[in-house]
């Protein structure tokens, strides 16, 4: 396929130029931490976790119809809100400045049932070191999806838009496979493999803690309420699952996004790696609150440019970022989140089919997908 | 079951974070000043405190500019306050970063961590008949805490301080003093120069017979540990020495490893985690450009340098380093 590097107006030297001022901008937010973000997390966690008693106290009543939308409604935000503005941040290691051992990157555990440990290595380490590079970085269609044209289609991606679907609906165990590497692992030699099994056991221990306390223990709580209040908290984890699995395709999948090809990251510099991270991610706009139930990952590229700053900076940061992509002559990708969303899904289905061909007159009939080959 | 991935204290922090069973903490409920550079802190501690004894310490974990920083103070309350509240006094010394906050800066209301009180510097059960306080500074908190304690029939105090004004607690004292029940000697250094020790016997004829508590900086005590020892009459000394000095950050240094048990000199440039892997020492690691934080590992002492800002991280209980960008800012101990 054609090859246009949307990069290649920019020389060696500008490519450093551009690490040096971003790294700047690093470390004056690094500088600048103090007391009022800390007070910022500390007030979304304890929001989160009397929304969610409440929330449940709710649903204790949940045989009353009113009582049960606005139960499940607040479950499904604190849920939200647990895994992207707190669970995802701190597991990055966002609040580890704080020294505080309740809130930090090794001790964090989150409503989810894929392990923090694990979820950490798949995430923190391979997707955020990888960034769309493909065969490395598998949160690339998570190694169930065609998601580039040069990956080599099969009559099996015809059913990608619905695989696509069931894993937004039950994303939480998507990752937890994932995590764990399921598809490469299942093969007979790897099963037995012990740490594999160890894994797996942690795995399967935290989705028995979870079931339980979403569809046992508070379900029986609730006695004569048991069958609505498990229906809520069912609705509750899918609409916090598709709400997940939406922004955080949003994050890598638009039209505009780039994707790398593995011997491109040979020997990368500081300045290539940011300049990967700005190309391999687009962002969604939007208001406040919506920055905030995204956990700010609607701040995608200054989020992968910067993983580990507190994730209320990056609407600041996200300013200065911007203006170097002007500088640098690049594309922000950006947009709100039902165009991003249906960008997506387009993307989605159209590579659910065999590539098409270009037009006689050598226009292609759609964005050409880019790819930056190496300096 | 009812809250996993949480426990149940984390909704009941929210609440009632001072209850039975609940992480140790303690609500600041007012700072007194002492002197120019000194204040009284009173806390409320939660209803795990376990009580104190007069003369121990206890450390205080407190969010300064967000970051929790540990910190060892001496009690200076009676051991059986009526209201249930304990008080530290704390000095704010130069660039101390909690000290200051504390002393300068806190507000009522605020929560802070509490370990349990600790420390033998303590008065024994039975009483003794004379009783001798040698101190210097603020390293006569542990011994406020003493004589707001106990009562003794025959005290005396040399305390030493730079000037009249930076006494802590001068009026308590000269109140003691007018009631006789202490005998006090003061050495203002910045006009009579440093107490020398060997002529201690000029101020307190009889010290070789009194039960001596001191305290203060390491000059003055090593100088009373080779006194008391010189005159065979060591067991009647009980001491009391404040964290050792400032780590003063280099470039480079010795680098231990020990959970392994390894010693290796490092360049002030070299990530911790390559001198570990050189020194065949088990790291954990990840992506080896500070972003993934698996490589996080705690820095026991020491001192490390981030690569990346320059910012320096000095050991303190809890205190977790990335070992891949950061390098080693004088000899450090990383638990690996
Ligand atoms: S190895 Fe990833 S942060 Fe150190």
């Amino acid at each position: 396929m054609t090859a246009i590097d949307p990069t290649a107006h920019l020389t060696a030297e500008q490519i450093e130029e551009l690490g040096r001022e971003l790294d700047a901008i690093r470390d004056e937010v690094i500088a600048g931490r103090g007391e009022k973000d800390a007070a910022y997390i500390r007030k979304v966690i304890s929001a989160q976790r009397k929304l969610e008693l409440v929330s449940r106290g709710v649903l204790l009543f949940s045989l009353f119809p009113p009582a049960w939308v606005i139960g499940t409604a607040g479950l499904s935000v604190a849920k939200i809100m647990d895994n992207m503005e707190i669970g995802h941040n701190i597991l990055h290691g966002q609040w580890d400045w704080m020294r505080d051992p309740k809130i930090h990157s090794t001790t964090w555990e989150w409503d989810h049932v894929s392990p923090a440990a694990q979820w950490k290595h798949s995430h923190n380490e391979l997707h955020h070191t990888y960034t769309n590079v493909l065969g490395k970085d598998n949160d690339l269609g998570y190694g169930i999806m065609r998601v580039d044209e040069d990956q080599r289609w099969h009559p099996v991606h015809l059913g990608q838009p619905l695989w696509n679907f069931v894993n937004a609906c039950f994303f939480e165990y998507g990752i937890a496979a994932y995590d764990l590497e399921l598809g490469k692992n299942l093969s007979k030699q790897r099963r037995k493999d012990p740490e594999f099994r160890a894994r797996a056991r942690a795995v399967g221990r935290k989705i028995r803690k979870q079931v339980l306390k979403d569809y046992v223990v508070h379900p029986l709580l609730s006695g004569p309420s048991f069958l609505p209040t498990l229906a809520a908290t069912f609705t509750a984890n899918v609409v916090r699952n598709i709400w997940s699995h939406s922004v955080i395709m949003c994050g890598h999948f638009p039209e505009g996004v780039q994707v790398f090809e593995r011997r491109s990251i040979e020997g990368e510099t500081r300045g290539q790696w940011y300049l990967r991270q700005m190309m391999g991610s687009a962002n969604i706009s939007g208001s406040r609150a919506m920055h905030f139930m995204t956990g700010n990952l609607s701040h995608q590229i200054e989020h992968h440019l910067f993983p580990d700053l507190p994730s209320n900076r990056y609407a600041e940061v996200a300013v200065r970022v911007r203006a170097l992509f002007e500088k640098y002559e690049l594309e922000y990708v950006s947009g709100p989140l039902p165009k991003q969303v249906f960008s997506a899904w387009r993307k989605v289905f159209r590579l659910s089919l065999p590539n098409r061909r270009t037009g006689a007159a050598g226009t292609p009939d759609r964005e050409p997908e880019r790819e930056l080959v190496a300096a | 079951m009812v809250t996993t991935p949480l426990l149940p204290s984390d909704y009941l922090d929210l609440i009632s974070p001072l209850r039975a069973g609940a992480d140790l903490r303690g609500r600041i409920e007012a700072v007194h000043p002492e002197t120019g550079d000194a204040a009284t802190v009173v806390i409320r501690p939660g209803r795990g405190w376990r009580g104190h004894r007069a003369g121990q310490y206890v450390r205080v974990g407190v969010d300064v500019d967000g970051v929790r920083l540990w910190r060892a103070y001496s009690l200076t309350s009676p051991a059986d306050r009526r209201d249930g509240r304990v008080t530290i006094t704390v000095k704010a010394i130069p660039d101390g970063k909690v000290s200051n906050h504390l002393v300068r800066r806190v507000k009522p209301g605020t929560m802070i961590r509490l370990d349990q009180a600790t420390g033998d510097f303590v008065l024994p059960p039975v009483k003794p008949a004379k009783v001798l306080y040698l101190t210097a500074g603020s390293g006569i908190t542990p011994v406020m805490g003493m004589l707001r304690d106990t009562g003794f029939d025959d005290a005396v105090m040399v305390h030493c301080a730079p000037r009249p004004h930076d006494v802590i607690f001068r009026r308590e004292l000269h109140r003691l003093v007018a009631d006789g029940k202490l005998r006090l000697t003061e050495v203002h250094t910045a006009t009579d120069g440093v107490l020398d020790v060997a002529r201690l016997g000029d101020l307190v004829p009889d010290w070789a017979e009194r039960e001596t508590w001191a305290c203060g900086p390491t000059g003055l005590l090593d100088a009373a540990e080779e006194h008391w020892s010189r005159h065979g009459v060591a067991e009647r000394l009980h001491t009391e020495r404040f964290r050792p000095g400032v780590v003063v950050a280099g470039t480079g240094g010795e680098v231990t490893f020990s959970a392994t048990g390894r010693t290796v000199c490092a360049d002030g440039a070299t990530p911790l985690l390559d001198v570990g892997e050189e020194a065949g020492v088990l790291m954990p690691s990840g992506c080896r450009m500070g972003i993934c934080f698996g490589c996080v590992t705690p820095l026991k002492a020491g001192a490390v340098r981030d690569l990346r800002t320059g910012e320096i991280t000095e050991a303190e209980p809890g205190v977790l380093i990335q070992t891949c960008v950061s390098a080693a800012a004088g000899p450090c101990d990383i638990e690996r």
